[in-house]
């Protein structure tokens, strides 16, 4: 159904605070209120919802899933640890089930997967597991400047408790350079992070090469596969990965539940982060959450009968959006590798444009300049930093999240409303004027005052 | 050619999931039902063999009464309309 008339955008309120540089002549209209609290009430003004565009956030979860899991919230309520009584049996075979679900996915065998509460948690069991369980012997880990905040934290964490960790660089396509890891492995490492698939710039590092590397020369390689899971096929075997952490709610599952995929054969041990009556092999005692198990076990079986049909639809959009934006307008960057990517995370640099007062421009989207863990933040991403964007670009982007529930209608409203924002933001933009003039901007040395 | 009756159940299904789908109050899972419904059957539209055929049938009763107990619960907790509609 399509409603007549409704017109969403109304002049923007822009509070001079918040600006990390002077570019608008709007400053006239200045408020003391957070900008959160601005867009909240432009929204609720005109009672209707913005589309969804985040979906590297988070994803809605599936009517499937949560059809899967209502028994469980309902009937079926019993501790899946207990031994003695048909109320455990059941909820214990519902957890199984979905413990084979998420194996089923991975190419993994069911023993091999401990559920956790989300991908950090897996994250901080793998990485701080692995290193204190080997630390006799090892203390060095190796991870890349591009993951996730809670993969950095855990190494920051090891780094105070003696361990050397080094953080390396990815080249201007944000893909790791295998001959640096190569040479970078030495006999005192234990362990190699790297993610599957970046979330800020979704792009798709080489794991079964850096696989092949880690297994030949004897040291575990976990991978954060949260963004990668259940949308591009992946295998633990064929891509020889020791260690992978997966999310629930960035598969159309319930938020809050995640698993850790720890191999059997070559073992891989690792010491618990939380301890108590021992399930999940001993690795994640505390009793594990049937209904969330579920969910989780039922969004990775979709997942993977839907996972070509996803593919499919979720590429088809992203380019419909990308090459609408960029035949609309000029000096759009796509930030990351062109070619070794997921389709679903577009990250678009608009230069001269400042990526947050797009943001509050785009009011009747959901989108966001980077990760959620740090929207709130005006610093540009770090990401996009050690891709070697500069520091105007980082400033400038804007990251575009297609998922299952995308429609075209969704993908042209926002391409459209982006340009029709990056035009007139461009248009009142001084930087904008200059380079229309043919000045350089690289060129004018700015003074402070 | 499948047997008329089995062909008369498969219209009947179609057109069940796809009234049943165009209940949910939601935008996207609303959209995303009937398309995913259509392109279901289409892909299956070669499907020959009765005993497939009738296994498909089984599958789609049992996500229609999937659809039509999702659809009650949105409709329970009732969605504002997005932008786009």
């Amino acid at each position: 159904m399509l409603s007549s008339g409704r017109t969403v955008s109304s002049r923007l309120l822009r509070p001079a605070s918040w600006l990390p540089f002077r570019l608008c002549p709007e400053r006239t209209a200045v408020s003391s209120m957070p900008k959160e609290l601005i867009k909240k009430h432009e929204l609720e003004k005109d009672e209707l919802r913005p589309l969804y565009m985040d979906f590297q956030a988070t994803t809605p979860m599936d009517p499937r899933v949560l059809d899967a899991m209502l028994p469980y919230h309902v009937n079926y309520y019993g501790n899946p640890h207990s031994r003695t009584h048909a109320y455990g049996w059941e909820s214990e075979t519902a957890m199984e089930t979905a413990r084979k679900q998420v194996a089923d996915l991975i190419g993994a065998d069911p023993r091999e997967i401990i559920f956790t509460s989300g991908a950090t948690e897996s994250n901080n069991m793998a990485i701080k597991g692995v290193a204190r369980f080997y630390k006799a012997k090892k203390r060095h880990v190796i991870t890349t400047q591009t993951e996730h905040k809670c993969v950095l934290d855990s190494c920051r964490v090891l780094e105070a408790e003696g361990f050397t960790i080094s953080y390396l660089p990815v080249q201007k396509n944000g893909l790791l350079d295998l001959e640096l890891l190569e040479a970078s492995i030495g006999p005192e490492t234990s362990l190699v992070s790297v993610m599957t698939v970046n979330n800020e710039i979704g792009v798709k590092q080489p794991i079964k090469e850096i696989g092949q590397i880690c297994r030949s020369k004897g040291v575990f390689l976990h991978t954060d596969a949260a963004q990668a899971v259940g949308k591009i096929p992946m295998s633990v075997t064929d891509w020889k990965i020791d260690l992978m952490s997966i999310s629930g709610h960035k598969i159309y599952g319930p938020k809050g539940v995640g698993a850790l995929y720890v191999r059997r054969r070559p073992r891989v041990r690792l010491e618990p982060l939380q301890n108590g009556g021992g399930q999940e092999r001993g690795l994640r005692s505390g009793t594990v959450p049937t209904p969330l198990a579920v969910g989780l076990g039922a969004a990775c079986s979709i997942a993977q009968k839907e996972m070509e049909y996803d593919e499919q639809r979720v590429s088809m959009l992203a380019n419909r959006l990308v090459q609408k934006i960029m035949s609309e307008i000029p000096d759009v960057i796509l930030n990351g590798d062109p070619e070794q990517r997921y389709s679903g995370c577009v990250n678009l640099s608009f230069a001269y444009v400042e990526g947050e007062s797009l943001l509050m421009a785009l009011k009747d989207v959901a989108l966001s300049s980077g990760s959620a863990c740090t929207s709130a933040s005006l610093e540009p991403s770090y990401v996009l930093r050690a891709i070697g964007a500069d520091e105007d670009l980082a400033h400038s982007s804007i990251r575009f999240g297609i998922g299952r529930f995308t429609t075209e209608e969704e993908v042209d409203y926002t391409a459209e409303k982006c340009i029709q924002q990056v035009r007139r933001l461009r248009e009142m933009s001084p930087l904008w004027e200059m380079v229309q003039e043919g000045i350089d901007l690289k060129s004018i040395k700015w003074t402070q005052h | 050619m499948m047997a008329a009756s089995s062909r008369s159940q498969v219209i009947s299904l179609y057109k069940a999931m796809v009234k049943a789908s165009s209940r949910f109050p939601s935008y996207n899972y609303r959209t995303y039902a009937l398309r995913r419904v259509r392109d279901a059957f289409r892909a299956n539209g070669k499907v020959e063999d009765p005993r497939a055929v009738e296994k498909l049938l089984e599958e789609g009763q049992q996500m229609l009464a999937l659809i039509q107990r999702q659809v009650s619960i949105g409709q329970m907790y009732g969605a504002q309309r997005t932008v786009v509609e």
